[in-house]
């Protein structure tokens, strides 16, 4: 239980850092805001890894699940950040 | 090696956020971006060196898989196709997080098997949240997709979603209790019904909403993929996800907020109201009765010999500009106004486009300087001062029955006062009504002129008309 108060406070301030953070990102770019928080929720991947890459308790089943999620996270974070890359580079040039 | 991993975690959760400071201004963007994506690689390095992880082929199987569609995706995707891309993206993501919360309980079991792992209730919890939200972003976002590509209509059977919406709740509910109170380990059919009700659920809960408002859904699954990702950090007890989750949740409820403000209306009257439309909708004889012979028409010639004299000059797109594809023909006329003398700006409103910031994306690709492109509160009072305002494939968002007549289905919304300018031209196929389904009064007003075709076809010309002149 001692665990799982900790990480709730994480969650609780870690919001409060993003709303405070987000909020200072304007109109213009709120489209690459969305794509790269697309890539950026590809940490799961971080989760995937650790399910996939074990050996003595994975299952067949929990390794087939694992690797399909370790390829949908890695789609979001290729895919997300080659995007927002191409447009924020629109506003770049002038 | 625990502490360097977790030290890891940390210095990738600084540098998303960081990364994500960045996007505050289009200068240091790309920088952040950049940053955001050397935390992303650090995340990865320190999962890899994980006590847990001992073969290495099958990981490298599904990024190889995932970069390699990723990169495909990103190169081919057109700027205006952005909301379907996010969109998907959004539940992939939540498919993702589906996927390691149920091989999460796979694996649990069987070290539970040999001892090593004892069932809590709050992972049981977790494992629970974390299938509903990635069940629901999956499917939730794959029906956005549809409806904003116009394959799939608005619905009539609202009533029936609702229905079936409560009865998977409270299947959910009771599933829940008696997994985290009974049988946490062998209950791998109830997981399996589980999944299948939080799939169902998400077709259910974003079926019933209008097309129009995609752009509060799309930011609303943009926000759960990231809870989805929190929600399997605490299935994994791991801080790292819970604090970059809970930052992309954050971001997904800014924008949504920020959507429901621009339409004036609450995000629970988005979600169970149905669609727009649907409720306010006028018929098409009323449509034409409304405007019959009180519009005054104009055409290309007209208009090239207005911008002519014209010293301040404002555009305001919409959705229809993006259709016709017509931001580099407006490019290309706002160049010759301004060579010509003229103040150009673009007026934006928050929900111009299909998604929070499309339309900035849009005109960013067809070289407009940002700087020129002005939100809705710093542009609507320099209206009084411009000589004249067009209207490009805009309708609700310029209508002014949203200031003034209090009888108006949208009244109360937030719009560009477009029709405080000199003159207002309003270029447009036809009259047919916007998304909220009404007449616009803005087209009978004495100083607004009606360009009637495709909005690139009427600019092009307007332009061949300028340099004749």
């Amino acid at each position: 239980m001692e665990m799982f108060i900790m990480s709730l406070t994480i969650f609780v301030l870690a919001i409060f850092v993003g709303v405070e953070v987000i909020n200072k990102v304007p109109p213009t770019l709120h489209t690459p805001l969305m794509s790269g928080t697309n890539a950026i929720s590809g940490i799961v991947v971080v989760g995937a890894i650790i399910s996939s890459g074990g050996s003595e308790h994975t299952t067949v089943l929990s390794t087939v699940l694992g690797v399909v999620a370790i390829a949908l996270a890695t789609i979001n974070i290729v895919a997300g950040y080659m995007v927002t890359d191409r447009m924020l580079n629109m506003f770049k040039k002038k | 090696m625990d502490v360097l991993i977790n030290i890891g975690y940390l210095v990738a959760a600084v540098l998303f956020i960081l990364g994500v400071k960045g996007l505050t201004s289009p200068k240091t963007a790309v920088q952040g971006n950049k940053m955001s994506a050397s935390a992303m690689l650090i995340a990865v390095i320190a999962a890899l060196l994980d006590s847990n992880v001992i073969t290495y082929e099958y990981i490298l199987i599904g990024v190889l898989i995932g970069g390699v569609i990723g990169a495909f995706i990103a190169k081919k995707v057109a700027m205006t196709d952005m909301p379907e891309m996010v969109a998907t993206l959004n539940g992939i993501g939540g498919g993702a997080s589906l996927l390691v919360a149920a091989a999460n309980y796979l694996e649990s079991q069987k070290l539970a098997n040999v001892g090593q792992f004892a069932v809590t209730y709050d992972w049981s919890v977790a494992v629970i949240l974390s299938i509903l939200i990635g069940a629901v972003t999956l499917t939730g976002s794959f029906v956005a997709v549809g409806k904003l590509k116009g394959k799939i209509g608005d619905s009539d059977k609202v009533k029936l979603y609702k229905w079936i919406v409560k009865l998977c709740f409270a299947t959910l509910i009771a599933g829940a209790v008696y997994f985290t109170a009974f049988s946490q380990l062998d209950s791998d059919l109830l997981i399996v019904g589980l999944i299948v009700v939080c799939l169902i659920l998400g077709v259910c809960l974003v079926m019933p909403i209008g097309g129009a408002d995609m752009p509060v859904v799309v930011s609303l699954l943009n926000s759960y993929s990231g809870l989805a990702g929190a929600a399997a950090g605490f299935v994994l007890g791991n801080n790292g996800l819970i604090i970059v989750g809970s930052l992309v949740g954050a971001s997904g409820i800014i924008l949504t907020s920020i959507m429901c403000k621009a339409m004036n209306r609450s995000l629970t009257n988005v979600l169970f109201g149905g669609s727009m439309s649907a409720q306010s909708g006028v018929s098409k004889s009323e449509n034409d009765a409304f405007y019959e012979g009180k519009v005054k028409f104009s055409n290309a010639d007209e208009l090239a010999m207005l911008l002519e004299s014209a010293q301040k000059v404002v555009f305001v797109p919409g959705y229809g500009l993006a259709v016709a594809q017509a931001q580099h023909a407006t490019r290309e006329l706002a160049s010759m106004l301004e060579a010509n003398g003229a103040e150009v700006k673009y007026a934006i409103h928050p929900v111009a486009g299909r998604m929070p910031g499309h339309m900035n994306v849009l005109l960013a690709e067809a070289e407009v300087p940002y700087d020129q492109l002005v939100e809705m509160d710093t542009i609507n009072p320099e209206f009084s001062q411009t000589d004249v305002a067009i209207v490009l494939g805009a309708n609700d968002v310029v209508n002014p029955g949203a200031a003034e007549d209090p009888n108006s289905p949208i009244f109360g919304m937030p719009i560009l006062n477009v029709h405080n300018a000199k003159t207002v031209v309003v270029v447009k196929r036809g009259l047919s009504p916007g998304f909220a389904g009404i007449p616009n009064e803005l087209f009978i007003r004495d100083n607004a002129l009606m360009v009637p075709g495709d909005a690139k076809k009427v600019l092009q010309d307007t332009i061949g008309a300028l340099k004749d002149l």
